[in-house]
């Protein structure tokens, strides 16, 4: 990284790297301007006759198997992250790499967390020489530090499965733990003690990468039912002892926000829905298991009781609170990428109407579709909003690496996209003139709810002659914005980012939206 | 962490707080000197962002009050500036610095006067040392909010909180909502009095008052103070019966000044002198409620019960509410901002209650407009009280936004 770095500026105005690790990047030229061509990547093919006819694929440990798979300094090595913070199965993986005497690989998981913080030794000794994926916590620092050796690149959900499919990366070797799995390889992820829901993450990684390792600490006899990951995909099965810490895969229970001001933003959202006629008869919705989100399911839920409105389908990260919906029959269906509480988890293993997704079928934007524009709305968090309606999931106002894209960039495609912040954490406003680092692009985000009021894009028109009329507090986004800089004591300083760029940003078709500097 | 000073002026003195779990406040370390100037330090939080702001206005703030030579060390968890300049100034004084001084933040525009028999359903509790929870209070609708001088401040942190409550009185934007300043029982209470009356808080509530004379001796101190200050807006009196002598003494207690508005009780403090247990139900404090809600309306005030302090049962919170107005308040005391709604739910009238007042209005206007005596709805006569009872209904129901 201490060769110079070309900048190019993007259709938003940020200099972005024309080159990130060796290949060659698009700047970012607009939402659905980028026509990608060609065909799919596609894996080696292979023949029955190199497999036992037994379908016994089991090895005896993980380094025999990435041996088996032959992995070699400069590969690519990746994980899917369902497991959450109680994953062992990646630092497993990584270590075992180490062990073998294995350097320079590009780690590229689906998410970090700051368990995996053991990584950065693994960075030190040359073993991993960057990461591709989301890094928050002490990862997230050592890439703003500028520490790491490549650059970081942070796609969301959907992102990661295009880069895959598209063949901008190659992963060499997947490692998928499995909460249950049989010997031929066959995954699934509802069942076992480390149970955590859907392994949609690994879907790509199990399609597309040369060689394929499954790691369970449930081995079933064949048939492991239902097959999520398909063992026709799969190289090598090892048994362990554990997968991970059942209390840190999903939480006992989600906790809604206790605090007065995050309550009233979520009802505020749930009022927004329901006096802009997007509540109504057959509609659909996503919120996440932060506290304002499922705050907002249970205030709009009562809501949806009062009007008699039941919803075809809701979107997860699922949490019990979406699980009652579908009990109750205020939905039809939950369509769940992620599973985050033991309710969720039961629900998915039992109930045919709770479906197990993949980035494919909700986020991937190189497809012919996908269900995430056929939301019609969707709640998010950021980390800051500019009065351009741009947003900021990634990185703190000081530049900090903080967290992953997530699904974020993706379900910026449903109906409605709401943006649900306090107005200030901290005395740092959060609607401020410019974003730190472009994560999402304004004309894509169409509402704001703050504490102090809800902010409509003037982009749409339809939504703020629809809440015409009503009680809402909605005010131009300035206004929220002068009278929280007046509370904080004006404006905040710009904190002075570095000029040499530690990561990137990339929109949901591969092209580069912004840099992430590093920090002094 | 923190500490008041005992007598004779230290060299050293805190203020505020910090820590891993405190936010929006600030914890100053003050040392007097003789000479060589003014050296702050900071460490905050939000230092990127305000890092040069508040060290400009630790400057400003120690100019104002007259401070030439210390050391300060400001440790900052996102303090707003009206409470960064309490807590110098609350530092300073404590080593006997700033006397007869004070820094001022910029006044937020005062609301418009209370009426003296405004809607008061809900007052809202805000402790005296806990900035965190003022700038958003009246974004949770309560009629009023309360800065509590009193039980909610710890006895070594009420001249540091009656700093911070002055400040906030003037920075903060509380809406539509009534400033009320609980005070502590007198003789502290004067202290407060002359530091916060300058600052045009809408009403003052008295602690465990006992006697008239309590009364009359704090709204002598509240004229003698808005006449210095030129204030010409009223700052009405409640007075908080905490005692069976507070109690029996209703009667002379809410007749002491024309500036009593309203009369409450507090329940912790009389079922403990009472020597009973304090139920959810409440029949231990049946007859005191019913003596002040009948001594309030003797007066022509309003009647306001206790607060509930269960913040988790919000059915038991609505029997309460429901029962108290049912019993002729109007209006209780809420600790947690989720305690509002249900309140002025159980003190909105029925919609049968306000269509039949609506009607007896509409009798009543439809006698008055033909000259007659005798108001009469269908085959009954409507005696007068109820004619009376209905016109407040109606006008109350409007306040409330219940009926447009």
């Amino acid at each position: 990284m201490s060769e110079r770095v070309e900048l190019a500026h993007n259709a938003v105005g940020r200099a972005v790297p024309t080159m990130v690790n060796g290949r060659p990047q698009i700047p970012f030229l607009g939402v659905g301007k980028y026509q990608p061509r060609g065909r799919k990547a596609a894996p080696l093919i292979y023949s029955n006759k190199d497999y036992p006819d037994s379908g016994d694929k089991r090895v005896a440990d993980l380094e025999t198997a990435l041996r088996k798979c032959g992995l070699r300094d400069g590969m690519v090595i990746s994980n899917h992250h369902h497991l959450r913070d109680g994953d062992q199965v990646a630092l497993m993986a990584l270590e075992a790499a180490a062990r073998l005497g294995v350097k320079d690989l590009m780690w590229f998981p689906s998410a970090s967390f700051p368990s995996q913080k053991s990584a950065i030794e693994l960075m030190e000794k040359k073993v991993i020489h960057h990461i591709e994926g989301s890094m928050n916590g002490p990862l997230g620092d050592y890439c703003t530090q500028g520490k790491m050796r490549g650059m970081g690149v942070l796609r969301s959900h959907g992102g990661r499965y295009q880069a895959i499919q598209d063949g901008e990366v190659h992963i060499d070797v997947a490692v998928i733990a499995a909460p249950s799995a049989d010997f031929f390889g066959n995954a699934d992820g509802s069942h076992g003690k480390s149970a955590c829901g859907s392994l949609g993450f690994a879907l790509a990684d199990s399609t597309y990468a040369d060689r394929v390792i499954v790691v369970t600490d449930n081995l079933v006899p064949f048939p492991c039912v239902p097959w999520q990951i398909q063992g026709n995909n799969v190289d090598c099965v090892v048994e362990v002892e554990s997968i991970g810490d059942p209390a840190k895969i999903v939480s006992g229970t989600t906790q809604i926000t206790r605090s007065p001001d995050r309550l009233r933003i979520a009802e505020l959202v749930a009022q927004f829905l329901r006096a802009a006629g997007i509540m109504k008869n057959g509609f659909s919705f996503q919120a996440g298991a932060g506290g304002i989100a499922l705050a907002f399911v249970q205030y709009l839920k009562q809501m949806m009781k009062e009007d008699g409105v039941k919803a075809r389908f809701v979107r997860g990260g699922s949490t019990k609170f979406l699980v009652e919906l579908l009990r109750e029959g205020l939905t039809d269906y939950i369509l769940d990428g992620q599973t985050f509480d033991l309710d969720g988890v039961k629900s998915m293993a039992n109930d045919a109407r709770h479906v197990a997704t993949s980035p494919f079928t909700s986020y991937n934007y190189h497809g012919k579709g996908n269900f995430a524009s056929l939301v019609d709305a969707v709640v998010l968090g950021a980390t800051e909003v500019d009065v351009n309606f741009n947003a900021n999931v990634v990185t703190h106002s000081d530049g900090r690496l903080l967290h992953g894209i997530g699904g974020w960039q993706n379900c910026l495609f449903s109906g409605c996209s709401i943006l649900a912040l306090p107005s200030f954490r901290d005395r740092i406003p959060v609607i401020v003139d410019e974003v730190t680092t472009m994560t999402g692009p304004g004309e894509m985000i169409d509402v704001v709810v703050t504490e102090r009021g809800i902010a409509i894009n003037p982009r749409r028109t339809d939504l703020l002659d629809a809440v015409k009329g009503s009680k809402l507090p909605v005010r131009p986004i300035h206004d929220i914005q002068a009278e929280v800089e007046k509370i904080c004591g004006g404006k905040p300083a710009r904190p002075k980012l570095g000029d040499r760029p530690c990561a990137v940003v990339k929109w949901v078709d591969g092209t580069v939206l912004d840099t992430v500097w590093q920090v002094s | 962490m923190s500490g008041a000073v005992e007598t004779s002026s230290p060299r050293i003195a805190e203020a505020g707080h910090w820590g891993k779990d405190v936010r929006s406040d600030v914890h100053v370390i003050f040392e007097a000197r003789e000479s060589g100037g003014i050296e702050i330090s900071l460490e905050s939080r939000v230092a990127p962002y305000y890092g040069s702001a508040i060290l400009r206005q630790a400057r400003e703030v120690l100019d104002e009050i007259g401070v030439k030579h210390a050391r300060v060390a400001i440790h900052d968890e996102g303090a707003l500036p009206f409470v960064i300049a309490a807590r110098i100034e609350a530092a300073a004084r404590r080593v006997g610095l700033a006397l007869g001084k004070r820094s001022l933040p910029e006044q937020h525009p005062l609301p418009a006067p209370s009426p003296k028999d405004r809607l008061r359903r809900s007052r809202l509790y805000l402790p005296g040392s806990e900035p965190k929870y003022y700038i958003n209070a009246a974004l949770h609708g309560p009629d009023a909010v309360i800065l509590d001088l009193e039980d909610s401040v710890h006895r070594a942190e009420k001249d540091a909180a009656r700093i911070l409550v002055r400040n906030t009185l003037r920075a903060v934007d509380f809406g539509a909502c009534e400033r009320m300043v609980r005070i502590n029982q007198l003789p502290l209470g004067l202290e407060d009095l002359a530091e916060v009356v300058g600052e045009s808080p809408d009403l003052i509530l008295i602690p465990k008052v006992e006697r008239p004379e309590q009364v009359t001796e704090v709204d002598r101190m509240i004229g003698e103070i808005k006449a210095r200050n030129g204030i010409i807006r009223p700052i009405w009196i409640m007075p908080i019966l905490e005692s069976a002598l507070g109690i029996e003494n209703a009667t002379t207690i809410v007749t002491a000044s024309e500036n009593v508005a309203a009369l409450t009780i507090g329940l912790e403090d009389y079922t403990a002198d009472l020597g009973v247990v304090k139920t959810t139900e409440g029949r231990e404090s049946q007859y005191a409620r019913s003596r002040v809600v009948n001594a309030a309306h003797a007066a022509g005030v309003q009647a306001i019960d206790s607060a509930f302090g269960d913040v988790a049962d919000m059915e038991a919170l609505r029997r309460w509410g429901e029962a108290s107005r049912a019993a002729g308040f109007e209006g209780m005391g809420c600790v947690h901002p989720g305690q509002i709604r249900v309140i002025h739910e159980a003190f909105a009238p029925s919609a049968a209650e306000v269509e039949k007042a609506q009607k007896v209005v509409a009798a009543f206007e439809e006698a008055q407009s033909k000259g007659l005596a005798v108001v009469s709805l269908g085959s009954k006569m409507i005696d007068p009280p109820v004619v009376q009872r209905a016109l407040k209904l109606v006008e109350r129901a409007k306040a409330m936004g219940v009926i447009s």
